[in-house]
């Protein structure tokens, strides 16, 4: 293979329904190979942006391209395949059936029977779709996108609806066929898979990238311990000076300080402030979904403290890419 | 990094082509046969009951003459003929409102079938089908004592299958108005309507002459009429080949606009 090309590259693409923004100015960049996960609370715009990704939307701005052509080529040519969140079988065809047809839309494809034992599926080759568990219908998606041997798998909220055991077979099928140079990107809001299953996280909020790297990164973001106090007239920055100290938020009489080092906080706060009702939380990945994807913390609201910073802040124009 | 020309460099590649026919395939077709065969409430509709239809009301016929010397039977064969295939096209090209309402049709969007190849397949799928529905009450029929001249059986069932293409264009048409995945529900007694007025139930003679005159125009006059001409011996009725082919480009036309409606990107 010559090219070079991203296999994704979403460029300032925007989508609004009526008043609404669902995609609001996205840029990803993708190499081949990577896998990736696209995490965001429901309604961040994950579907949407997987709709114009695979050519089924049209952005009303931006751009996107896949492997430096349009997606309408990447279907085409079969370069692409997809395992959609919702419907998309037809519950009066066999599983086999439904796999064999689908062989027939493309040029060429992978052997049926390999795709069927790979999706893990071959035991109810004869089944009806419609008698099909939701977990055996999204492992048959997972066998039809399987076909044209894409170099670009896209999956959106694969294994919503499923139960723990699905969600487990599902992802052991993905990551047995885990091919060497096999992009994938999939939408999830679960935490834990994006996690366990991607080397990278975008995370998404309201239409738009808030944090991107790998998934040590992302965690590293939540990394530290939040200590809470209540301190009127805290001064803000002689706290954001403290080591350790990665941002410092203020609410009223509360003094919210995230930091590396909890103690040396907990010490200056005790004994050369006056604070009272000191508390110290730790941080984790959830933390770090929840702060950069809901506005529970107002995280607009963080002053930056010190070189080490990283902030959170959300109101920054672009997104923040952490290493790389 | 280096970025590739824009072009998409997979083109050439033998191994990335895009399908022969945009799609279109026996294959594909036989499938979708054994799943409408697979169907008991379609067969119900499209094999069986036409043929009840006609042992019920065309037997006790029997032994009446039309004008012309040929049995009523045949005549009644024949117009019910046309009912099983105006369902059995009816319901082809109408599955894709069950299709869109599945998501299929967004899950095929993602593939390289093009939308053309998937519109010929579900017509190609109505007119098997279509087919078979005239087959099978043209064989109960002749066991049932039926007994007309070579000709009659090839001209009328010839035309009566030919004609319910203008079904198959119904059936898309209103496939592509909404998504539903119990279209037929709704276009069943729809169609029981308009084969009645359209003469395939009972003789246009005996509905009242208002009733017979709006009845020209109604979609299923045209092909029941030429369906019924080889064996009543009538000329060629331009007003019932008006009729039919009106009502195909109109159905044809309207299913195509609405075609492109739907997968015209958002």
């Amino acid at each position: 293979m010559t090219d070079t090309a991203p296999a994704v590259e979403l460029a300032g693409i925007t989508k609004t329904f009526g008043p609404v923004t669902a995609v609001d100015g996205l840029s990803l960049r993708v190499e081949p190979g990577e896998v990736v996960a696209f995490l965001g609370p429901n309604g961040a715009g994950k579907t949407t942006t997987v709709d114009m990704l695979l050519g089924l939307a049209r952005p009303d701005a931006g751009s996107v391209r896949l492997f430096g052509g349009t997606p309408a080529d990447a279907v085409r040519h079969g370069r692409v395949a997809a395992v959609m969140q919702t419907g998309g079988l037809l519950k009066d065809l066999t599983v086999a059936e439904t796999v064999r047809m689908t062989a027939r839309f493309y040029g060429r494809t992978r052997p049926v029977g390999e795709v069927l034992d790979r999706a893990g599926i071959a035991p109810i080759a004869g089944r009806l779709v419609g008698k099909c568990s939701g977990g055996q219908q999204q492992r048959l998606r997972f066998a039809l996108a399987l076909l044209p041997d894409p170099d670009l798998m896209v999956l959106d909220e694969p294994t919503t609806g499923m139960d723990v055991e699905g969600r487990r077979d599902f992802w052991q099928a993905i990551r047995a066929d885990a091919r060497a140079g096999r992009t994938i990107l999939f939408a999830t809001h679960y935490l834990d898979e994006a996690d366990a299953y991607a080397d990278r996280i975008v995370l998404v909020r309201e239409g738009r990238v808030v944090a991107d790297g790998t998934t040590a990164e992302i965690k590293n973001l939540a990394a530290g311990r939040v200590v809470r106090a209540t301190l009127p007239g805290a001064d803000q920055a002689v706290l954001a000076a403290l080591p350790g100290v990665r941002a410092v938020e203020v609410r009223g009489d509360a003094v919210l300080v995230r930091t590396d080092d909890s103690d040396e906080v907990a010490r200056h706060l005790l004994t050369r402030t006056a604070a009272r009702d000191v508390e110290i939380t730790s941080r984790n990945l959830e933390d770090a979904f929840l702060a950069l994807t809901t506005d529970s913390l107002t995280t607009d609201s963080l002053t930056t403290g010190g070189p080490a910073a990283d902030s959170l802040t959300a109101d920054r124009p672009t997104a923040q890419t952490i290493g790389a | 990094m280096t970025v590739a020309a824009p072009s998409a460099p997979s083109a050439t590649h033998a191994d990335r082509r895009p399908p022969a026919l945009g799609g279109f395939s026996t294959a594909v077709l036989a499938i979708e046969i054994r799943r409408v065969l697979r169907n008991r409430r379609t067969m119900m509709f499209i094999l069986v009951m036409p043929a009840v239809f006609f042992l019920l009301f065309g037997l006790p016929q029997r032994g009446q003459e039309l004008p012309n010397g040929r049995p009523v039977t045949a005549w009644i064969m024949i117009s019910l003929a046309v009912y099983a295939a105006m369902v059995a096209t009816t319901s082809a090209g109408a599955a894709v409102a069950t299709e869109r309402a599945l998501g299929w049709s967004r899950q095929l969007r993602v593939t390289p079938l093009r939308p053309g190849a998937y519109v010929a397949t579900k017509v190609a799928t109505a007119m098997v089908l279509g087919l078979i529905a005239v087959l099978v009450e043209f064989a109960v029929s002749a066991v049932a004592g039926v007994r007309v001249p070579v000709q009659v059986w090839l001209v009328a069932g010839l035309a009566a299958w030919l004609g319910s293409l203008v079904f198959a264009a119904l059936g898309l048409f209103v496939g592509y108005l909404a998504p539903a995945e119990n279209v037929m529900q709704f276009m069943g007694p729809i169609l029981a309507i308009l084969a009645m007025l359209g003469g395939l139930f009972v003789p246009l003679d005996v509905l009242p002459h208002a009733l017979q005159q709006i009845a020209k125009f109604t979609p299923v006059y045209g092909v029941g009429q030429l369906a019924r001409a080889p064996l009543t011996g009538a000329g060629m009725d331009w007003v019932a080949l008006g009729n039919l082919a009106g009502w195909t480009v109109l159905f044809g036309l309207g299913a195509a606009r609405l075609f492109r409606r739907d997968t015209t990107r958002v």
